[in-house]
């Protein structure tokens, strides 16, 4: 037959995508020519509105509230993940009631803003001042910043568990059942079996709570901490000038894009036996 | 024939707008903060009231113009009468030097001063630097009273919280160990019984650099025919008694000051 006598010559093959100016290309190149265009005007409006003297008086406040944005949300994630080990073993146990309040714990924290969150801590804890006085944690409450890293910490918590417990319930029953038949103790198989082959699947959604976390942390001024949107703010009440705003967009945008390349190291690092 | 179409379209909807336009000619929008009792607040309905408000109502109907009311947050108002949400600020505003290179103002159309006030059971005896060293001050964020605090009181930690309500509540539960704002502003929430926790500790003399002359209306820069018509109403409701009328409504004392 002829076409069993087909050799790897005359396979047939899809044709070539046509080449030329077909619509989608112009409209690609125009749009990448707009944004480029954008991109540099901003860079000249940036160099136009340089003013050194500006520079000088509000670069340090500038410098503390990145500080404190990076050292809320590096202490709350922590916070947060290790508080999402035990909710996320609530929320696949099953034991109804530590079912249900795990259940419980993520819905509430899930499905209220974190502002809310963050001013019901602030001010809602602020009106027990006497009861909290009476079990010695008020000096904890009296600082805005343990605030917000309390409530920063809940409402991390609650989302890093459903992640862990997503990416757990991914790993097939079958790797259960094999470690079981080998003999291996179920922490064992958590530990060694289960948590790799999970922590890859959860390793983007991680990164992304992070990066949720730095841009969600600029509602913090309102609960007294001025982190970086909080200054930024404060420099435009008192400069009127519009640049504070792009300088605050600028860092934002170098810090979350440190962060992506950091997440795709380590994604690569970790799928190396993955690669084909 | 359609490109024609939507030219015809694009033409009948600018005249609309235009039409529409002259038609509300006659309506001056006004911004106000809503947050800043007695001066102005939101009522429980979502009216704005106060001394600010009943004010500007008296200088439309002294202008003849017909006037709409905007609450807007503090920390952006200025940026918004120059996006032109609004055409004045009637918001207990103070004529500062670095409001004026961004703004326009009026005359002030009232004038007084600040003050400290702290928990009932304070240790804080006057309302100098040194009497303040070491403790914390709320204030509302970019406000007279926060550059004045900033630059006064240095040896004290100045917290800015983007309302009255939230130090008032601090204060009340002690995170903060005074607070600094306008005189009327504090005594009447004082008087309150929130501001129960709470008493006046003293009034601050003006800094003009920094208070400035008095609380004016800001309007954008140029405008000088709407300068001139309020500073005429101004003056005009100051002469026939409305002025002493709405100040008598709030206040038992007369929040004008000095001609100055």
């Amino acid at each position: 037959m002829s076409a069993s006598m087909q050799t790897a010559d005359s396979v047939e093959r899809p044709p070539l995508p046509p080449h030329g100016w077909s619509r989608q290309r112009i409209l690609g190149y125009g749009l990448v020519v707009l944004w480029a265009f954008m991109g540099i005007g901003l860079v000249a409006y940036l160099i136009s509105a340089w003013n050194t003297e500006l520079f000088q008086k509000y670069a340090p406040g500038y410098v503390s509230g990145i500080g404190i944005t990076l050292s809320l949300v590096g202490i709350s994630i922590v916070v947060g993940a290790i508080l999402s080990v035990p909710i996320a073993y609530g929320r696949m146990s099953r034991n109804p009631v530590i079912a249900g309040l795990a259940y419980a714990y993520v819905y509430f924290f899930r499905g209220t803003p974190l502002l809310a969150q963050a001013f019901l801590v602030y001010y809602g804890f602020g009106s027990f001042r006497p009861e909290l006085d009476a079990v010695g944690l008020w000096w904890f409450f009296r600082e805005a910043f343990n605030c917000a890293i309390f409530a920063f910490s809940l409402n991390t918590a609650a989302y890093q568990a459903e992640i862990l417990r997503g990416a757990i319930q991914s790993v097939p029953k079958g790797q259960w059942e094999g470690a079981a038949s080998l003999g291996l103790h179920k922490l064992q198989t958590l530990r060694k079996i289960i948590l790799p082959q999970a922590l890859i699947v959860a390793l983007r959604p991680y990164g992304n709570e992070v990066i949720l976390m730095i841009k969600g942390s600029a509602i913090v001024a309102i609960i007294t901490v001025y982190d970086l949107m909080g200054i930024t703010r404060l420099t435009y009440s008192r400069t009127f000038d519009f640049q504070s705003y792009l300088w605050a967009a600028i860092i934002y945008l170098l810090i979350v894009e440190t962060l992506r390349h950091a997440i795709d190291w380590i994604e690569r690092r970790i799928t190396r036996h993955l690669k084909r | 024939m359609r490109i024609a179409m939507r030219i015809a379209l694009a033409a009948s909807a600018a005249l609309l707008a235009l039409g529409t336009a002259q038609a509300q000619e006659k309506v001056l929008k006004i911004g106000t903060e809503g947050a800043y009792p007695p001066f102005n607040n939101l009522t429980a309905d979502g009216k704005l009231e106060g001394f600010d408000v009943d004010i500007a109502q008296a200088l439309c109907d002294e202008m003849k113009v017909k006037c709409e009311f905007i609450a807007q947050d503090w920390d952006g108002i200025i940026p918004a009468l120059q996006a032109g949400k609004f055409d004045a600020i009637i918001a207990s505003m103070s004529i500062t030097p670095e409001r004026m290179e961004k703004v326009d103002f009026t005359n002030k159309y009232y004038n007084t001063p600040p003050a400290i006030a702290a928990p009932k059971d304070s240790d804080i005896k006057g309302v100098t630097k040194e009497d303040l060293a070491g403790k914390t001050i709320g204030v509302q964020a970019s406000t007279t009273h926060f550059n004045y605090s900033t630059a006064t009181y240095t040896d004290s930690t100045v917290k800015p919280y983007p309302t009255a309500q939230e130090y008032q509540l601090d204060l009340a539960n002690g995170r903060l160990d005074a607070v600094n704002d306008d005189i009327v502003v504090l005594s009447q929430w004082l008087d309150s019984p929130d501001g129960a926790c709470c008493k006046l500790i003293g009034a601050i003399k003006p800094v003009v650099e920094i208070h400035g002359p008095g609380a004016g209306i800001a309007i954008r820069k140029g405008e000088t025919a709407l300068r001139d018509q309020f500073n005429a109403a101004i003056d005009a409701i100051r002469a026939n008694g409305k002025y002493k009328e709405i100040n008598d409504k709030y206040f038992k004392f007369d929040v004008y000051g000095g001609d100055s």
